[in-house]
């Protein structure tokens, strides 16, 4: 059996004097599922994510990347080799589009010519066409296409692991509806393995294929979105998804 | 008309003494750019030792300009009379401006694009290079501009200490009642102020990327 993608084992992290952010977490990606975090803000979702690319340290625990761990990977190298995407996208402002699409190939160094064919070729992925889009500033562009331009960056290097923090969370419902449907269906092209953080329920049933509850700092169940409906593990979890089922 | 006149009549000595103003100026804005911009590039990276260092370059700032050229003036090696401790003095004033607003501009970028910069795997350097230098340019010249305009007037006050430049004809006129010699370094010296500060404000604008 090949390595999980991802695999935490007793993962302790905390901020200052403040409650631990996470509390031994441990738990188990497999290569090409797409596992969705659940939980509220301070839930400790958004640091476990961080922990896989190394933007977080835990104080104690372990963390293994496609079987290796974090500590034994150039971290540099590892988040090259990882598509993050962030709520705020955080496009460069003073970067083209294609500029920020093609910006991990070049720290990688793609050649030009590649790294625009590359360019393109995301754009059109993700749904905008690359004549209109490849010289716009992020300035110039609504807040949906940025996302989409974000996931396309995330998408540049070919990364196996992608890791989404609420990508959607900050469009309107109509245009978050619209992303989640595409992305549903781009994940399934791509085949890569996704961790997925989000405080919304509906997207996490939609999207994932493992969820896994989070509730200050702890992991509290991690199913598929059958059996946490059918068979939740407490009453916390039951509330959280109950009404997600009546609508 | 007698003014202009008399301008006219010392036109070779004003032009000598706007380019050995220029000189100060240039020399000295360099220096505290050479020495503002890394130096706060480092306190961003060191946030306890900011405030210990950019306040000691407000007090630096609030010494009496003719104050410190005279401190200088005993101090060996470095002081003296003559264009080195007055270059000293004029750094030591351009430095706030430019180190306050370096660390502020850079201080100032987006969060997340900072954050998004370190998912993707930029090196600290990178992240500099490719990020936080590009983004906080505008601020960092609108440090610059104000030190440059500052200096233009405090190096009149340098020939005080036998540096020499537009300050050599206030001094002189003060000292002769002379209106006119006075005019003959001032004029020039505002123009030069009123210059740089277009000059500078123009690059600075043209790198805004806000809208």
């Amino acid at each position: 059996m090949p390595a999980p993608a991802v695999e935490l084992l007793d993962v302790d992290k905390s901020f200052g004097a403040d409650a631990p952010a996470l509390s031994s977490v441990s738990l188990t990606v497999r290569s090409g599922e797409t596992v969705v975090l659940l939980g509220s803000s301070g839930s400790g979702k958004t640091t476990t994510l961080k922990t896989m690319n190394g933007l977080v340290t835990p104080d104690s625990g372990k963390v293994f990347v496609r079987g290796t761990e974090i500590r034994e990977w150039d971290v540099i190298e590892l988040r090259r080799r990882t598509g993050y995407v962030i709520q705020e996208v955080g496009l460069l402002p003073h970067l083209s589009v294609e500029d920020n699409v093609g910006m991990v190939p070049k720290l990688l160094g793609v050649e030009a010519d590649e790294r625009r064919a590359r360019t393109r070729e995301l754009l059109e992925l993700v749904s905008l066409p690359p004549d209109g889009y490849v010289h716009k500033r992020p300035s110039e562009l609504s807040g949906g296409e940025r996302q989409r331009v974000g996931v396309a960056r995330a998408l540049a290097a070919d990364p196996p692991l992608l890791l989404m923090d609420e990508p959607f969370g900050a469009l309107d419902p109509i245009n978050r509806r619209r992303l989640q449907d595409e992305f549903g269906a781009l994940r399934e092209r791509l085949g890569k393995t996704i961790v997925f953080v989000t405080h919304d329920v509906s997207e996490a049933l939609k999207l994932a294929d493992r969820i896994g509850v989070m509730r200050g700092g702890r992991l509290l169940q991690l199913d598929a979105p059958g059996v946490i409906l059918e068979e939740p593990v407490d009453d916390f979890v039951r509330e959280l998804v109950r009404l997600e089922t009546w609508s | 008309m007698d003014l202009l006149r008399f301008l006219t009549e010392r036109s070779d000595e004003i032009v000598a003494k706007t380019w050995e103003h220029l000189q100060l100026v240039g020399l000295s804005t360099a220096i505290a750019v050479g020495i503002g911009v890394p130096l706060a590039i480092v306190l961003t990276r060191n946030e306890r030792l900011a405030s210990p260092v950019i306040g000691f370059a407000n007090v630096v700032q609030t010494v009496p300009s003719l104050a410190l050229f005279g401190f200088l003036i005993p101090i060996p090696f470095i002081g003296g009379i003559g264009m080195k401790s007055a270059v000293i003095a004029l750094v030591l004033y351009a430095l706030l401006p430019i180190l306050r607003n370096t660390f502020t501009g850079i201080r100032s970028v987006d969060p997340a694009v900072v954050e998004a910069g370190r998912g993707m795997g930029m090196t600290d350097l990178q992240q500099l290079r490719l990020i936080e230098i590009p983004l906080a340019l505008p601020t960092i010249l609108a440090g610059v501009r104000i030190a440059t305009v500052v200096t233009v007037g405090l190096a009149t006050i340098a020939s005080a200490i036998g540096a020499g430049g537009l300050g050599d004809f206030i001094f002189r006129g003060i000292s002769m009642v002379d209106h006119r010699l006075i005019l003959a370094g001032a004029v020039p010296a505002a123009l030069l102020a009123i210059l740089f500060d277009a000059l500078i404000g123009r690059v600075e604008r043209k790198l805004d990327i806000r809208e």
